[in-house]
């Protein structure tokens, strides 16, 4: 397997538009002559097939949910990014390319880095001509909000539901598309393999949810925006159904994962509360902008938050890093969190929480103020834990959020199988080692509408446009599909799926979290391959494969996990050093900073299947870094 | 035309005419209840009034066939989307609770059905002289149809004066959900005016079904006559 | 906290349904609904019962995919929230809970307390959208939009297309959820030029769709879990009079 990135040459200002041109193109009229499938229909998915379709391809879009609006984009808060400088404060494209090289502590490939900078501001303009009703000033113009990560203000957001006006955005122009008969629209289709003809993705095999039926799909390429892989810690702030299937089947199937230990663990969550607990909440990294971090200076302090005087309290972000304050990257204020509960001084009845405390924003703007940026927020807050944050500060603790690893993808965002392009959460190209916040709807969305478009268009070009139809390669794959149905019926076993999820997610919280070692690697590396074997020995999947079956769904997404959890704790292993969301206890600095090595591993580390059973093999793509000098990243 | 058609075979075309066909009757029941107010004024008032309306036939069959259209235009298109409405659910709750929606609003094609045979019997009581031909028939001293004799001869009947305020009742109950809902159909709202609108729909059914019933209750406790 | 769940099972759509009896025990007040509904069904699954089969994903209220009417209730009690929003704080211990899924023609049932909602994509495709192709946008600031409209706009943009409005409404009516598109839409400078020709088109494709009408009796604002207004079935009849009748 040879790792070729495609970088185009030249300046990195100029390296797109000079891409771009040099791009072979489809004849408008041989357009409707390739048929391409689209996995997944959230920001990057929806908004690639609809562009697609509107280019003139024949599209087929497929998702798990009844509805292509449902997928796990819409329930982002915050905001996105886009280096508009409407506000004047000093921004620009290249900032924007600056502090996201850094908040990906330099691990990103720059020049897709630069392209995602440079096409943000095209997609708030083509966001607002779709109808999405962004926040307003007075005078009827965008207003603004700063986010972790950054010093200016380049975050446009739509109150807390950002996400939902972008995918919903994104659904009504596949919706049109969908009406005008250019996207056919599979719902409750399940992708669960890749059909790889002569070294090329010529189409997927799917399961009607609702059926069972499995059927086979062929298409002159194949595109996966499937999302990230959060759910392997089974708590997670990731829907129920996220899941890393899609992308690990193609892995399978040939495509390298690359950098699978970058996984983002989000500050501001809602604090576990019991054994039964089906996923963690989320909240906005935007309540930081006027939330103020602290913990009791005591350990164990018994008295209640509104009784520990200022000078007891230790308002640790701010403390440690005083130029960004409460708006550290997350990466950043996820850990200072854990430590600080490791040292005792966590808060709730779980001693795993920290203050978030909104006092002294509300004595300076007045409840008013503050209701009407989070109000939402508040509200969902005070409904799951039945505390009033306008009165009581909110109790906080990180919790898995993003996946920055994916499959391998070169400049034109296809991956290590020619004709499969990989968009969204489910690459791994743009964010480097930790995502700043509101940096994953923009690239969702600069990956769906302004840059496959173009890229997929010269793979098409230089394949035949001769009508593609189902094959032995199809019937090979969907009988294998058919096999693992069967297999995990028949087990009959005694333990319930989610019980596997939970305890392999318990396991990877603990030793291929928040922080990592050498030695607890090593544990999870010996432990979860007796998870899988006990899980394929006894797990219980009632009911038929010919009918909607949710337990034989999750079995299958279990099982990759179980595979594909080795796959992350080996990479974290072989990553000796710390950066951004991978952080190893070994390599720190004396404050306790993560401590990159540059010099042995300023590389993309991509994997390669090497079949089952067999250790996977690691290539290395290395990372230049010509615009933004190598720099300890400081926040201080 | 053609366009027209269209439209009143929408749904939001069809309670369009239901509620501009019901906003007629109202004004109509306006109308109605102005004459009914004249036997306050004694037998000669009403009976004149009366003999006027008869006398200019032209005018009344064209005020009959017209309330009549009305009248079949609401209770038809009514019923059609009552049906449409019930198909709509499919398979029904073994449980329904509600959280807003009115008694009132929920039993409109219930409290609609009763003022239709309440219609019947009042037509065929005070219009065709069916059930009480005895009262029917009588005449003035100025050889006119005796209305007000005829009115308070039937209301001196408890059953039939009762069932009467009764049947207002039902109409005032009717007209408080359905004067509020037609101009929320017409899409005439606005947070401003919207909520007094409420309030007079309500308001306006209750002094109809005051102004009807103060005729039989009037008569029942002997205040005329 | 105990519960007897009386919960509607069906196999699929030409299977007949009935109620059946399961007791939830040992629930945390502090748990939602559908980590209830989760406990039950791993006692289920262990004992190779078939699961109650639901839909549920984003458990934050927003994802539009859970489908139950509890007790009577789409979405059960409480107003401004959706069933994975809903806590078992909210119930008595000991109480009866009656589980059925959304119920509308429109709907079809997949399983137990599962639905079809596609009907409600095919509103959203006969017009639900700007035609603008990508990269053919201006500048986002070129139209200043009063941040009123845009509030507005947004108050209606916020649903979640979960259906609780079809299922809660005595006419099974999808005008709330219709409605709320369209006036988003027509609130904006953007959505003018397609105004008239939208609302004909989704209202033509509701009807089409087998869901009943209007009768204004604003259950489907009460049991939205983003309460939408019904000044937007207003505002959608009066669009939609104005391109019958005027246009």
């Amino acid at each position: 397997m040879e790792l070729d990135s495609k970088i185009p040459s030249g300046p990195i200002a100029d390296k797109w538009t000079k891409h771009r041109f040099e791009m072979k193109l489809v004849n408008p009229a041989n357009k409707r002559k390739y048929d391409v499938i689209v996995v997944g229909t959230g920001l990057a998915g929806g908004s690639a097939a609809a562009t697609l379709a509107e280019l003139g391809y024949n599209v087929h879009a497929f998702c798990f949910h009844g509805s292509p609006r449902r997928a796990h984009s819409i329930a982002a808060q915050g905001g996105i990014n886009a280096a508009k400088n409407y506000p004047n404060d000093g921004d620009s494209i290249h900032r924007l390319f600056y502090d996201t090289v850094k908040g990906g502590d330099f691990r990103s490939r720059e020049a897709n880095v630069h392209r995602l900078a440079e096409v943000s501001v095209n997609i708030i303009d083509q966001c607002v001509a779709q109808g999405v009703p962004f926040a307003r000033e007075y005078g009827g113009l965008l207003d603004n909000r700063s986010f972790g990560g950054a010093q200016v203000s380049r975050t446009f957001y739509a109150r807390g539901q950002t996400g939902q006006q972008l995918l919903l955005g994104a659904y009504s122009a596949l919706s049109r598309q969908i009406g005008l008969g250019k996207v056919r629209m599979h719902v409750f289709k399940e992708m669960l393999d890749l059909v790889v003809v002569d070294g090329h993705a010529k189409g997927i095999i799917t399961r009607d949810l609702r059926t069972g039926k499995i059927e086979s799909h062929a298409a002159h390429a194949v595109v996966l925006a499937t999302g990230g892989y959060s759910t392997v810690f089974f708590l997670s702030t990731n829907a129920k159904g996220c899941n890393v299937t899609a992308g690990y089947r193609a892995h399978r199937r040939g495509a390298a994962f690359a950098n699978p230990c970058y996984t983002q663990i989000h500050p501001t969550c809602i604090p576990q509360h019991g054994d039964h607990q089906a996923k963690l909440t989320l909240m906005s990294e935007s309540l930081r902008n006027d939330g103020r971090v602290w913990v009791p200076k005591k350990p164990n302090d018994p008295r209640r938050a509104r009784d520990i005087p200022e000078a007891e309290r230790d308002y640790y972000l701010e403390r440690k890093y005083p130029s960004f304050g409460n708006l550290a990257p997350r990466d950043i204020a996820s850990r200072s969190a854990k430590e600080a509960c490791d040292n005792g001084l966590g808060v709730g009845s779980s001693k795993r929480g920290v203050y978030l405390d909104f006092r002294d924003s509300i004595s300076r703007l007045g409840k008013d103020a503050i209701s009407a940026r989070y109000g939402n927020l508040f509200d969902m807050y005070q409904r799951i834990t039945d505390e009033n944050p306008y009165e009581v500060p909110m109790r906080i603790y990180p919790a898995p959020h993003y996946t920055m690893g994916g499959l391998w993808v070169d400049y034109n965002l296809m991956s290590t199988i020619p004709g499969l392009f990989v968009i969204g959460e489910a690459n791994f190209s743009d964010h480097g080692a930790n995502r700043l916040g509101a940096s994953a709807l923009m690239q969702g969305l600069a990956d769906g509408y302004f840059v496959l478009p173009y890229t997929i268009g010269d793979y098409l070009a230089r394949i035949p446009s001769t009508p593609i139809t189902a094959g032995s390669e199809h019937a090979a794959a969907a009988s294998e599909v058919t096999k693992q149905t069967e297999k995990l019926l028949s087990i009959d076993g005694k333990r319930s799926v989610d019980s596997f999820h939970r305890e392999l997610g318990m396991l990877m919280l603990d030793k291929c979290g928040m922080a990592r070692n050498e030695q607890r690697l090593k544990e999870a590396i010996e432990q979860i391959p007796a998870i899988r074997e006990e899980f394929w020995e006894n797990v219980s999947v009632p009911g038929s494969g010919a009918e909607l079956n949710q337990q034989l769904e999750k079995a299958g997404r279990v099982a990759d996990y179980l595979e594909f959890a080795e796959l992350m704790c080996r990479d974290a292993l072989m990553r000796n050093e710390s950066c951004g969301g991978h952080f190893r206890e070994e390599y720190q600095t004396a404050d306790g900073e993560a401590l990159r090595d540059d010099e042995n591993y300023c590389f993309a580390g991509a994997w390669e299947y090497t079949g089952k059973g067999n250790s996977p093999k690691l290539h290395r793509e290395p990372l230049v870094f010509e615009n933004v000098p190598l720099a300890i990243r400081s926040y201080k | 035309m053609n366009n027209l058609l269209a439209f009143f075979s929408s749904s939001i075309g069809r309670k369009v005419l239901i509620a501009i066909t019901g906003l007629l009757l109202v004004l109509f029941l306006i109308a109605h209840l102005i004459g009914n107010l004249l036997f306050f004024l004694g037998p000669d008032s009403l009976n004149s009034y009366a003999a006027a309306l008869k006398g200019n036939p032209a005018l009344l069959w064209s005020a009959r066939i017209g309330l009549l259209t009305v009248f079949v235009l609401h209770l038809m298109n009514a019923l059609a989307l009552a049906m449409q409405n019930r198909a709509a659910r499919g398979v029904q709750y073994q449980n329904k609770g509600y959280m807003a929606a009115t008694a009132a609003s929920r039993t409109m094609v219930i409290t609609g059905l009763v003022v239709l045979l309440y219609v019947a019997y009042h037509l065929s009581h005070f219009t065709l002289g069916l059930t009480n031909p005895d009262h029917f028939s009588m005449h003035d001293a100025q050889g006119r149809h005796d209305v007000y004799g005829m009115i308070l001869h039937g209301f001196q009947i408890p059953v039939v004066a009762w069932g009467y305020v009764a049947a207002m009742l039902v109409v005032a109950y009717h007209l408080s959900h359905g004067i509020q809902s037609s101009l929320q159909t017409f899409g005439l709202r606005n947070e401003n005016y919207t909520p007094c609108v409420k309030q007079f729909s309500v308001f306006l059914a209750l002094l109809l079904c005051l102004g009807f019933s103060s005729i039989p209750l009037a008569v029942q406790f002997g205040l005329v006559g | 906290m105990n519960f007897t769940l009386h919960v509607w099972r069906q196999k699929n759509v030409d299977s007949p349904g009935q109620m059946v009896i399961y007791p939830a025990r040992d629930i945390s007040p502090d748990s939602s609904f559908i980590e209830m509904i989760d406990v039950v069904n791993s006692g289920l699954a262990e004992k190779g019962e078939d699961p109650i089969a639901y839909e549920a994903d984003c458990l934050e209220g927003i994802c539009g995919c859970c489908s139950m009417t509890i007790n009577g209730i789409p979405h059960g009690p409480g107003r401004g929230a959706t069933t994975c929003q809903l806590h078992m704080r909210s119930f008595q211990d000991g109480e009866h809970i009656y589980i059925e899924p959304f119920r509308s023609a429109a709907f079809p049932l997949v399983k137990d307390l599962m639905v079809d909602r596609s009907s409600f994509d095919r509103i959203i495709q006969a017009g639900g959208f700007i035609s603008v192709n990508t990269g053919g946008a201006q500048d986002a600031n070129s139209i200043p939009i009063p941040k009123d409209d845009a509030d507005l706009a947004f108050d209606a943009a916020q649903c979640i297309g979960c259906g609780a409005c079809v299922a809660g409404c005595k006419n099974g009516a999808a005008m709330l959820f219709t409605a709320a598109k369209v006036a988003q839409l027509a609130r904006l400078p953007q959505g003018q030029p397609e105004r008239y020709r939208r609302v004909v088109h989704m209202v033509e494709t509701m009807d089409n769709e087998g869901f009943g009408s209007c009768t204004n009796q604003y259950e489907c604002e009460a049991v939205c879990p983003k309460e939408i207004s019904v000044r937007y079935i207003a505002e959608m009849n009066r669009d939609y009079i104005k391109a019958k009748l005027c246009k």
